[in-house]
């Protein structure tokens, strides 16, 4: 196979549901060992476009390509895919062996193969010993790696997980996105992971698609998706941001909040209405006089990790994150870096 | 627990109907009444296990258990395609099996009459194309066709429930990880129906092996199963004794057969032992 051709390739693909438009026109492709999250709401499409590559819904229209190859027609149980699934499916007439193992067995491997391969997965999920264990006797952590281990068993090139970490805690679910980025770097799988958790994805991916209503909006690494959102959606649902009106003047040059700042955009024409996103912890805390604006906070809430100030100024509520923190009712200058001001242009936001 | 008195109506009734007439049976199967008066004896279970009266026993067993079987392999395929994705409309149920189970039962086994009589509808048909008549009214396959009809349902019901119960993750795994259409059923819709299974046959074989209508009817009055035998005993031989003992054996007899459906319904990991 070559090297640069993609090991999934989706081509022009639209599906409906009834009346509603769940993915529309569609083109994405994914590299060899990437590790991709479909990033969105709920709704946008992300989980379907992994039903259509794993094989379990069929597109109404357009092509998709395994290794270069045309698999429209190709039935799940063909595909050399794997799926962890959402609420991890795991068989409940079976042991955690057997649960693993089923795999295998259709392949007819033999027995003292499937033993040995079955027992190293359980060693890569930590869940050594747990052979004879039934499937209701286990935690949802414990499951989630069963159904993870189900899946990896039959080494799939590609392995498709659709909101795995869903039902857990939050330290679990920091714990196991660990774990997962370990075992795509030791094995080298390509992974397809769903999420509408944004920060997992942050974490986690190579590479992240960020979808809304059955299109994509951006793709990119997750620095590229956080520092340079290519519209008003995409900050909207990364990070926390800042959304303002803003007028470009010229290049490098935007005037918002009454304020004509410099910014390190360019090619909008003169004069363009444009959306300009700053991100909450790029907000300096000046004094008033030192202030390119000034405004008066409304609330101060402690975060934990930072502050989170409401500040109200020229008629738009800023939301700033500072490890500094201003009392309610005080006036403010507030300062900003032309790295920090990302002007994208007006789009209908989320 | 301070409502307890409502239950009060509902235990004399019990009593009066259900517990009191238990121990009358009882009692008329372990007694019997001659010149000398009532005494306590076993003669009447001695009598039943006379090779005569033993043949209708097993004969009822056996046309039971051949009605189940075909009940199941009838029913279960029904039950799947009512529950596959093409028959999501309840209403199609609804029509095909609920339906007629609102019609009375003994009218339901009276229209087997017209259509199998000499000159009954089916034979009509027949003979206007000049077939060859059938002539299965008043014989084992008249009866056990009427048993089948009327508890077919009863089989296809518990399946169907069992296998929309199956969550559809679980096929779509199945498949993910490669089985094909063959093997998902085998290994994972096979062993998950089988609580509906059990399910079906009690509730099958159940009224099949005490029937007496059906057997009447279809089977003429010459045709005994143990249902019939007992209601002699009772309605034209007036031998009360012997007719309680007979009942107390098919009680004991249903009694085990639930005992051993029930094993069956606990030992839920048992179907992943089949394979």
């Amino acid at each position: 196979m070559n090297e640069s051709q993609p090991i999934i390739l989706l081509k022009n693909i639209c599906k409906k549901f009834g009346q509603t438009e769940v993915l529309n026109n569609l083109n994405l492709y994914v590299l060899k060992n990437e590790f991709v999250t479909l990033l969105g709401p709920s709704g946008c499409g992300k989980t379907t476009t992994l039903r259509i590559i794993g094989g379990f819904e069929k597109q109404d229209s357009g092509d998709i390509f395994f290794e270069g190859k045309k698999i429209n027609d190709v039935p799940p149980y063909q595909r050399k895919v794997n799926t962890v699934f959402q609420k991890y499916a795991l068989f409940p007439h079976m042991n955690v062996f057997e649960n693993i193992a089923f795999g295998l067995k259709i392949k007819k491997m033999d027995k003292k193969e499937i033993s040995k391969k079955v027992d190293e997965m359980l060693e890569l999920v930590n869940l050594q010993g747990f052979h004879k264990r039934s499937v209701e006797s286990l935690s949802g952590g414990q499951q989630q790696r069963v159904a993870i281990a189900r899946a990896l068993v039959n080494q799939p090139e590609v392995l498709l997980l659709d909101e795995p970490l869903g039902a857990l805690d939050l330290k679990l679910r920091k714990e196991m996105q660990i774990e997962l980025k370990n075992i795509h770097k030791r094995t080298g799988i390509t992974f397809v992971y769903v999420t509408h958790d944004q920060e997992e994805a942050l974490t986690m991916s190579d590479t992240i698609v960020v979808m809304n209503k059955g299109k994509i909006q951006q793709i990119g690494t997750p620095q590229m998706i956080y520092n340079e959102p290519k519209n008003a959606f995409v900050a909207d649902f990364i990070g926390e941001s800042n959304i303002i009106d803003g007028k470009m003047l010229k290049d490098y040059s935007v005037e918002f909040a009454g304020h004509v700042f410099e910014c390190l955009d360019k090619g909008f024409e003169v004069n363009e209405d444009v959306d300009v996103v700053v991100r909450p912890e790029d907000i300096k805390l000046v004094s008033p006089e030192d202030g390119m604006i000034t405004g008066i906070v409304k609330s101060v809430t402690f975060k934990g990790v930072h502050y989170e100030m409401l500040v109200e100024a020229k008629g738009i509520t800023w939301t700033i994150h500072n490890t500094q923190m201003a009392e309610a009712g005080t006036t403010i200058g507030m300062s900003l870096n032309p790295n920090d001001i990302h002007i994208m242009k007006k789009t209908e936001k989320a | 627990m301070n409502k307890k008195w409502v239950a009060y109506p509902y235990l004399v009734w019990m009593i009066i109907f259900i517990v009191i007439p238990s121990f009358l049976i009882l009692f008329y199967a372990f007694t019997v009444r001659d010149e000398q008066g009532i005494r306590f004896t076993l003669d009447n279970f001695y009598k039943f296990c006379e090779p005569i009266y033993l043949s209708v026993l097993l004969k009822s067993l056996g046309l039971a258990l051949f009605s189940t079987f075909v009940c199941l392999i009838l029913g279960y395929p029904v039950a799947m395609i009512l529950a596959s994705k093409h028959f999501s409309k309840s209403a199609t149920l609804s029509i095909l099996f609920i339906i007629p189970m609102w019609m009375n039962f003994l009218l339901r086994t009276y229209s087997w009459l017209t259509l199998l009589e000499k000159n009954g509808i089916i034979n009509s048909i027949l003979s206007f194309f000049h077939l060859p008549k059938i002539d299965i009214l008043y014989t084992d396959t008249a009866v056990v066709l009427g048993m089948v009809y009327n508890f077919l349902p009863f089989m296809i019901l518990p399946i169907y429930t069992v296998l929309m119960k199956i969550d559809s993750k679980l096929v779509e795994a199945a498949q993910d990880l490669g089985g094909n259409s063959f093997t998902v059923f085998r290994r994972i819709t096979l062993p998950l129906s089988i609580p509906g299974v059990m399910s079906g046959i009690t509730m099958v074989f159940m009224p099949a092996v005490t029937t007496f209508v059906i057997s009447k009817l279809l089977g003429g009055g010459q045709y005994t199963l143990i249902g019939n035998f007992i209601e002699r005993q009772f309605i034209q031989l007036s031998d009360w004794n012997f007719g309680s003992a007979i009942s107390m054996v098919m009680m004991i007899l249903i009694l085990i057969s639930i005992g051993i459906m029930s094993k069956f319904d606990e030992d839920k990991g048992g179907g992943a032992a089949l394979w």
